[in-house]
């Protein structure tokens, strides 16, 4: 029998540690820098509000953590869209006047990896911004670095709540160099061949809210290809 | 009883990392596609949006009852002439598949836009004609895709169906997304 105990012990001592050792992973690191954030030909630099009450409207499954905004928007309850979530919301150029409207559709990734850190979201972004055109973004984002520094320090924290200072990208794809595609859709992006980047900044956050103070940036700039022609 | 815990933790450790690499920790929902094969080695398939229940939004200005209830869009004097839908997006079976985005610019620079999003199969991003040609209908063509509609080209029609003998009272019709695809290395044979 007490090897049998000593087994079973042995086994979930093997697993936690395991698994605090994904949760630690120093090789995981947080993304800061990328090629586009230094672009010196940027199309557009696009802020917006994480917080769905600060959004024009938010909608998931309805239970998850985020609540959907305003109260009465419909669900996302049908089994085959359940694991997305889609936020329309106001976009704010770098001097935090208004420069469009964006459509942002995210779904949990079936390429997700968490034995290499990876916890993965394929969005798309349909983006208005007046007088200048439409444009898509398509992105894998990885969201692994936001929940092992925000996230889970919130669960464990006895305020339910994280504060601090963090930025970091969240694009890692689907391009070469870990950037997001951009297809133009209309006006002066009709033709345009750009690459993205997605950041996160966020200061408060909430375990029982989800976002409080956290804001989004989205980078788009030509690519070097068509800069230099 | 020592070398029997070193055994299960090595069992554990290599146990769980099996299990994570073995067992995909997100398993998107699939229903079968009802595609038709074309005969040029295309196919075609139909997407429907049942109105006014797979409405999920409509974002235009000046609206006296916002949909949904509470939503507070923007009113400034630069997004006039501009709307932006959000639907649900039904297969010939009317079962919810994905969701989508139509936005809309009326005047000189006008558009239609739409973003069909299915989380299991991928994104599809397509122009359609301002203006509606015979039978309120709009033609365009696939400007991008994710996923399996990636390497793919072709036709997208918006057709708007008026269903008057419908069952439910509330119907206000149908909007039909005829998508006709082929892949791009077919396109080149």
């Amino acid at each position: 029998m007490k090897y049998f105990i000593s087994l079973v012990v042995g086994i979930l001592a093997g697993s936690v540690l395991l698994l605090a050792g994904l949760y630690l992973n120093p090789f995981v690191a947080r993304q800061s820098l990328s090629p586009v954030a230094v672009s010196d030909d940027m199309l557009a630099v696009l802020d917006y509000s994480l917080a769905p009450s600060e959004s024009l409207l938010f909608t998931n499954d309805g239970e998850s953590l985020r609540k959907p905004y305003p109260l009465k928007v419909q669900e996302l309850w049908e089994p085959a869209i359940q694991k997305t979530w889609v936020t329309v919301t106001e976009l704010a150029n770098a001097r935090g006047e208004p420069a469009g409207v964006g459509i942002k559709f995210s779904s949990k990734s079936e390429k997700s990896r968490p034995l290499r850190g990876e916890a993965l979201v394929d969005s798309v972004w349909h983006i208005y911004l007046p007088g200048r055109g439409t444009l898509l973004v398509q992105q894998v984002e990885n969201y692994w670095s936001l929940l092992r520094d925000i996230v889970g320090p919130a669960r464990l924290s006895s305020s339910d709540s994280w504060r601090g200072n963090w930025h970091g990208s969240i694009t890692v794809g689907p391009e070469a160099l870990g950037t997001a595609r951009v297809v133009g859709g209309s006006g002066e992006f009709d033709s345009v061949s750009a690459e993205a980047m997605e950041s996160v900044n966020a200061t408060v956050y909430s375990a029982l809210e989800g976002p409080v103070a956290m804001h989004g940036s989205l980078n788009i700039a030509r690519t070097s290809e068509s800069s230099a022609q | 009883m020592f070398r029997t815990f070193v055994f299960g933790l090595f069992l554990g450790l290599f146990g769980t990392g099996a299990l994570l690499h073995l067992v995909p920790v997100v398993d998107q929902h699939r229903v079968p596609s009802h595609v038709t094969v074309l005969t040029n080695g295309g196919n075609e398939e139909t997407f429907s949006v049942r109105l006014p229940g797979d409405r999920i939004m409509v974002g235009r200005p000046g609206v006296a009852t916002p949909v949904p209830a509470g939503l507070a869009w923007p009113d400034a004097p630069a997004l006039s002439g501009f709307e932006a839908e959000l639907f649900k997006v039904r297969d010939r079976d009317n079962t919810v598949i994905g969701v989508a985005s139509r936005m809309k610019q009326g005047g000189g620079a006008g558009f239609v836009q739409w973003v069909i999003h299915l989380p299991a199969r991928g994104t599809m991003f397509a122009a359609l004609e301002p203006n509606p040609g015979a039978g309120q209908a709009r033609a365009g063509t696939l400007r991008a895709g994710t996923g399996e509609f990636e390497l793919r080209r072709g036709s997208v029609r918006e057709a708007f169906v008026r269903e008057d003998g419908s069952d439910d009272p509330d119907s206000e019709g149908r909007i039909d997304l005829q998508v006709a695809l082929i892949g791009l290395q077919e396109e080149s044979k």
